[in-house]
């Protein structure tokens, strides 16, 4: 390109020729996505199945609890809106899903719940996919709850909105206890919207959703049917495309206005940033997530759906994961979800070593949270921007010593675009 | 009539209550500029360090004698006032100079530990507990067909003398008007020789005290003590600190007229209403007055300066 043609051509016209083709660009913005889809297979299709059922339930817990940690790093790390109410959403998804999946089974599918029901049509048919439906129910209600409470962010911030989140999620609570019980599938199948959106179970818990996600491997009897859930592949689905959305989401202009809104709300209104249009849109995205969390959450084998378990406790659950992972970093929130999942397993297998160190016998899981709170406290005095900080795995030195190198080798050129030479 | 009358005085006797924890929440505010989330938790400590002692002197049973009474609240009030002066050393000071979301997290931090190691078999156990009545449990007139206890009694008038005294020492000592000038700048304060740390020190002392003696009443209204971890105690302390914000935190007059006005939405509702919707009533107003007016009825809007 001589200097000529640069003075005679337009900007637009420049801009246009920098653009990627089509193709690749399309190529390129949905590689992850099936990276995604591919990881999610192999972790149902190879590695549940070499574990154990015990270790393979852990693995669906961690990603749950990856993305509704996740979903929280959205409004508490990025935007900087202190939310303790976020079990509040997860309720809502999980509630909705649960509507979606007992009464469509029934209703829709014809299936008398109840008795054992393992697969409805194998995978990917029709009880997945109404599973699957019932995921996205669940986040669009909670997205319009997320709605509801990010319109308060606008008047309140701080401390007063964590009071208006928590306030928000004790209603719900409140409310959801005072519902009657499921009808049986036998009267379910005559139930009206009425009764289906009103008897969820009370104080005890919304019964009779089909285990949809569970650790157990595809498994084919004798006869060739299959006998388990993909709900493996479906967890890591939801998790993959979560966090790949929140990488473009914290990459892009939005995620940028997000950090400018948490670092200072009156300098990212005099640069020009719609902090009430963002914050909004925080809460929005992260009620979303929130509510397929809360749907997997409620088809997960041995999770009992009630408003007790989804209660403010577990809202302070998630907010320790995003707090020590570090609020606003992605993989640190990731890294810090695992291992809080992880650790009362561990701790459980540590403690006969201690009781013989010291000489006293250990209960580990009255000692579990202790030692959270004292996390808390002393992350938030020694390392205040929590482990990770807002940096990435990406961006630690050792993981640039050996990691990058290594990816851009296999990588460069056809995943990732190589640098140009030309440029300095 | 008589629901009517029976639920005054529970308004009465519990508003005292929460007044008397609310006051903790406001002081704090009103010097450090933060919810201490940890607040509420100091107040089931206050039962619990109470049943404790009673036990140490042997009280636990019936018939404990008629000084057991001042001895007990004098103990809790000041072990808790050390606690609260030992948290907040600890706790809260290395992060005087953090943002206010630190400061925060950190407050929840120390409630769920207080919360958690209070249940340790070795601290208070994971077993409610019957509280001994350190006050007769006789009532003493009948009015309208309800018998007023003097449990109800006992509650109203050492709730309203502590409330009196701590009136006396904010707007009538060297100690309170110490207290408002770090409230008003501290910066300012400091250079005219307070020694702000030390007022800092002494506010917690003072609201944890007060938060002791509620929940020594609150145990003695309701003759049991919960488990520390107990979603009871949180609520409730949840409720105190609505009527703290609802009242305008960091004003002591209003947050003592939000206990009240949270007592008689809470206690009304229960009993007119809904008596499984308490709480929805509570939130609901919390929301309305942070939404209409979010420095709280009697508080001052703040404009925040860049």
């Amino acid at each position: 390109m001589s200097a000529g043609d640069r003075r005679t051509r337009s900007l637009a016209e420049r801009v246009t020729e920098l653009r990627p083709n089509p193709l690749v660009a399309a190529v390129r913005s949905a590689w992850p996505f099936v990276i995604a889809i591919v990881i999610a297979f192999v972790l149902q299709a190879v590695v549940a199945p070499a574990m154990s059922p015990f270790k393979a339930k852990m693995l669906l817990d961690i990603g749950i609890a990856i993305v509704l940690a996740s979903s929280l790093n959205i409004v508490n790390g990025m935007a900087g809106q202190f939310s303790i109410g976020h079990a509040g959403f997860m309720m809502i998804g999980g509630y909705a899903a649960a509507v979606v999946t007992y009464y469509g089974s029934i209703k829709l599918l014809g299936v008398p719940l109840g008795v054992d029901v393992p697969v409805i049509g194998g995978f990917m048919g029709s009880g997945d996919l109404l599973f699957l439906a019932s995921c996205i129910v669940g986040g669009i209600f909670a997205a319009v709850a997320g709605l509801v409470v990010g319109l308060p962010s606008l008047r309140l911030r701080g401390d007063y909105l964590a009071i208006v989140t928590l306030g928000f999620g004790e209603i719900l609570r409140v409310l959801v206890q005072q519902t009657p019980e499921v009808p049986s599938p036998k009267e379910a199948a005559e139930a009206g919207l009425g009764t289906m959106m009103s008897h969820l179970g009370g104080a005890l818990s919304f019964t009779g959703t089909p285990t949809y996600v569970s650790p157990t491997p595809w498994l084919e009897n004798a006869s060739g049917e299959q006998t388990g859930h993909a709900g493996i592949f479906f967890t890591y689905l939801i998790v993959g495309i979560l966090l790949v959305l929140i990488y473009r989401l914290k990459t892009a202009n939005q995620g940028r206005r997000l950090l400018a809104v948490r670092e200072n709300e009156i300098a990212a209104e005099a640069c020009g940033v719609n902090t009430s249009r963002t914050k909004v849109t925080a809460f929005v995205l992260a009620a979303f997530f929130a509510g397929v969390g809360g749907a997997l959450f409620a088809h997960e084998l041995g999770a009992t759906l009630s408003p007790k378990e989804l209660g403010f406790m577990k809202s302070i659950d998630l907010v320790i994961m995003v707090v020590l992972g570090g609020m606003g970093s992605i993989t640190g929130v990731v890294c810090a979800a695992a291992f809080l999942t992880v650790l009362p397993e561990l701790l459980r297998t540590l403690a006969p070593m201690i009781t013989n160190l010291i000489g006293v016998s250990v209960n580990p899981d009255a000692y579990r949270m202790p030692l959270y709170a004292l996390a808390l406290i002393l992350v938030m005095i020694l390392r205040p921007q929590g482990l990770f900080g807002i940096r990435e795995l990406w961006d630690l030195r050792w993981w640039k010593r050996y990691v990058t190198p290594a990816w851009t080798k296999i990588a460069g050129g056809w995943l990732i675009p190589r640098a140009p030479k030309d440029r300095p | 009539m008589t629901t009517l009358v029976q639920t005054l005085v529970d308004t009465i006797a519990l508003g005292s209550l929460y007044a008397l924890t609310a006051l903790g929440y406001t002081l704090v505010y009103g010097v450090l500029r933060f919810i201490n989330f940890a607040h509420s938790d100091i107040f089931t400590v206050g039962a619990w360090v109470a049943w404790s002692f009673c036990g140490l002197f042997g009280w636990l049973g019936t018939g404990s004698p008629i000084f057991a009474m001042p001895i007990i609240l004098v103990l809790a009030m000041a072990t808790c006032a050390a606690l609260g002066i030992l948290i907040e050393l600890l706790a809260y000071r290395p992060l005087r100079r953090a943002p206010r979301l630190n400061v925060l997290i950190t407050a929840i931090g120390v409630s769920l530990l207080l919360q958690n190691c209070g249940q340790l078999d070795w601290v208070f156990g994971r077993q409610g507990q019957p509280m001994p009545a350190l006050v007769e449990d006789r009532s003493l007139f009948m009015l309208a067909g309800v018998n007023i206890r003097l449990v109800d009694i006992t509650i109203v008038l050492l709730a309203g003398a502590l409330m009196v005294a701590l009136e006396r020492l904010v707007y009538g000592s060297k100690v309170g008007r110490a207290m408002r000038a770090v409230s008003f700048d501290e910066r300012v304060a400091s250079l005219m020789g307070i020694n702000v740390n030390r007022i800092v020190s002494i506010t917690f002392g003072i609201g944890s005290a007060l938060a002791a003696a509620g929940g020594l009443l609150f145990a003695l209204k309701y003759s049991n003590i919960k488990q520390p971890a107990d979603t009871t105690w949180v609520l409730l302390g949840l409720r105190a600190f609505v009527a703290a914000v609802v009242g305008g935190i960091g004003n002591v007059r209003g947050a003592v007229a939000g206990a009240l006005l949270i007592a008689f939405v809470e206690q009304f509702g229960a009993a007119y209403l809904s008596a499984n919707m308490r709480d929805l009533f509570v939130f609901v107003v919390l929301i309305v007055v942070l939404l209409v007016k979010p420095s709280g009825l009697f508080g001052k809007a703040v404009v925040e300066k860049v």
